[in-house]
């Protein structure tokens, strides 16, 4: 029996950014990555309208973590007090897509290092890779708001994707984003109505609503992921209904997250199996669910669950 | 909600007198802040201003098409004008033929000279059809209905989309003496018409007229596109011009789940474009 075309159409499409400048731009990156695109859910319609391929950001950070489980800690012990080297593995070795430096350890409460150590640390990856970078605060906003913005002259022109930015923090680092050409992420806590109203204040900045990428604080496998799922769902279907405020690309924060599950780091518990294969399975089935509810790009940390996430994608998206 | 702009009308003095003396000014502004204002379309009623209806029709259109890209309602219930209006119209920008009831007793074809009318101008044009017929505008829920539903499976025998009609079950005045009955039936026709098609069909309404002679005109408009927007009416023949409407119909909106709540919900609405039938 044929299967009967079910085929919704929609009026709205996924903005469609470019991360990255290129060489011939006179920037220090050798390579674009495109995302966003898409014109029906995924799944939906015809493969023209699943728009650009999900892309993976790998977690550097600018700092060596002092509190990742061994699993993960692993792949990257030669690398871990070089973000240069760290993000070259990624690469090289990883096939990443995109860097995202993580500032943890400007943080008050862990390393509270300066903005000279953030700039230090943003110019050994820019020289490191040719692919272009997210740049991510630590979360403290008091002190995002006294870094970011050096970070962001510092990768000047280079089209990076910077934040993130807030509903009560958002002024500093919208205006030196607008100002040294960057692309922004603004962040909601679960909460779509917010998300809709941080876009609609930075662009009242006037930040072009086409440069922005929104991140609704992710869920890992049974911490919430099926949170951002319906958030996820609800926002592409608001892009696809016409709603400019919302049809931006969307990012996921899925390395730290998934990381943070017991399930994902705990060793030797009865009946879960082996903790080496179980932390990178957490992370590449979180990963898989959210882009299937219309991720654009994941952050992500474990090479194994990498390597999985894009055969996915490679297999979904051709 | 498809906002079609009823400003444009020889019924009101100053459109009549921009008419008489051939003023061009007068209807661009008007063109050009109804679309501002977030008007779809371009509603265009000769009314009463001229005797030469079909000319000054056309004199219309190309007066507004030489400053404005907005597409336009051709609003006259002469097939004729109608016509007039069509041959100087950029149909390709989509175009409203507004509007032919189901028969009439002067002339039973009505409806079938309207849908070929449209079927020539292409496939953006859409036709507002109303619901009564020779016996004239049916005083209950159940007739308006039937109506619909023959204007429907007329639309479908002559092969033309139901997607391209839209339906209007015809306000009238509050204020004509019984009518009052009428504003609660054209809200339950409303929820019948709906089903008559799947996807349903479009619904439409001339808002102003419910308030036509009324005191607390704006006030009386306002209080019932909420109420039929919480019925399914996806598009209005309004004034677009008046604010407070505007601002009504945003929450509506934003109530109905249609517009994604924010704080600044008010400031960003956005009305859809006229791609957006369907």
């Amino acid at each position: 029996m044929p299967v009967p075309g079910i085929t919704d159409s929609f009026v709205g499409v996924v903005n469609r950014l470019t991360l990255g400048a290129t060489k011939e731009s006179g920037a220090a990156h050798s390579s674009t990555v495109t995302v966003g695109g898409a014109r029906n859910v995924v799944y939906g319609g015809s493969t023209d309208d699943a728009g650009e391929k999900p892309v993976i950001a790998m977690d550097v950070l600018d700092s060596r973590p002092d509190d990742w489980p061994d699993a993960l800690h692993e792949p990257y012990k030669d690398v871990l007090d070089s973000p240069g080297d760290w993000a070259r593995k990624c690469i090289e070795e990883f096939g990443a897509d995109l860097i995202c430096v993580k500032f943890d350890g400007i943080h008050p409460d862990k390393a509270d290092k300066d903005a000279g150590h953030a700039v230090k640390a943003t110019g050994e990856v820019l020289k490191a890779v040719g692919v272009p970078l997210v740049l991510w605060g630590c979360g403290n906003d008091e002190k995002d708001n006294q870094v970011m913005p050096k970070v962001s002259e510092a990768a000047k022109g280079q089209k990076c994707l910077i934040g993130t930015v807030k509903e009560n923090n958002y002024k500093a680092l919208t205006a030196i984003a607008l100002a040294d050409g960057h692309n922004l992420i603004t962040e909601a806590p679960l909460d779509i109505n917010i998300s809709k109203q941080v876009n609609i204040l930075v662009s009242d900045m006037g930040f072009p609503l086409e440069r922005i990428v929104t991140f609704q604080a992710t869920g890992a496998l049974g911490y919430g992921m099926e949170y951002s799922y319906s958030i996820l769902e609800r926002q592409r279907l608001a892009a696809l209904g016409g709603d400019k405020m919302m049809a931006m690309p969307v990012i996921c924060d899925v390395g730290y997250e998934a990381w943070r599950a017991k399930e994902a780091k705990l060793a030797d518990v009865p009946g879960w199996g082996d903790v080496k294969d179980r932390g990178p399975m957490w992370e590449a089935v979180t990963a898989i669910c959210l882009l299937q509810a219309g991720a654009d790009i994941i952050r992500m940390r474990h090479p194994r669950a990498v390597a999985i996430v894009k055969n996915f994608i490679s297999q979904i998206w051709r | 909600m498809i906002l079609i702009g009823e400003r444009i009308n020889g019924m009101f003095s100053d459109v009549k007198q921009a008419i008489e003396q051939k003023s061009k000014q007068v209807i661009q502004e008007l063109a050009k802040r109804q679309t501002q204002a977030g008007a779809r379309y371009l509603d265009v009623n000769v009314g009463t201003a001229a005797a030469d209806q079909e000319g000054t029709m056309q004199w219309l259109v190309e007066t507004i098409q030489e400053t404005c890209s907005t597409p336009l309602s051709l609003d006259s219930q002469k097939p004729a004008v109608v016509a007039a209006g069509l041959k100087a119209v950029d149909s390709g920008r989509g175009v409203i033929l507004n509007s032919s009831p189901l028969n009439k007793k002067s002339d039973d074809q009505v409806l079938d000279k309207y849908l070929e009318m449209a079927e020539q101008a292409g496939p953006k044009a859409m036709v507002i059809t109303l619901t009564m017929d020779k016996n004239g505008v049916p005083q209950d829920v159940d007739t308006r209905v039937a109506i619909a539903a023959e204007i429907v499976q007329k639309a479908m025998e002559k092969g033309f989309d139901p997607q391209r009609l839209i339906i209007d079950p015809i306000l009238l005045p509050v204020k004509v003496p019984n009518a009052q009955v009428q504003v609660g039936n054209v809200l339950a026709a409303m929820d019948q018409i709906r089903y008559l098609s799947d996807p349903a069909p479009h619904i439409t309404l001339g808002l102003s007229n419910i308030s036509q002679g009324a005191t607390e005109r704006s006030l009386v408009n306002r209080v019932f596109l909420a109420m039929a927007v919480s019925h399914g009416l996806d598009s209005a023949i309004v004034d677009v011009l008046d604010e407070k409407l505007m601002n009504v119909l945003a929450t509506a909106e934003m109530l109905m789940n249609k517009q994604l709540y924010s704080d600044s919900f008010l400031k960003v609405y956005t009305a859809p474009n006229k791609d957006d039938w369907r």
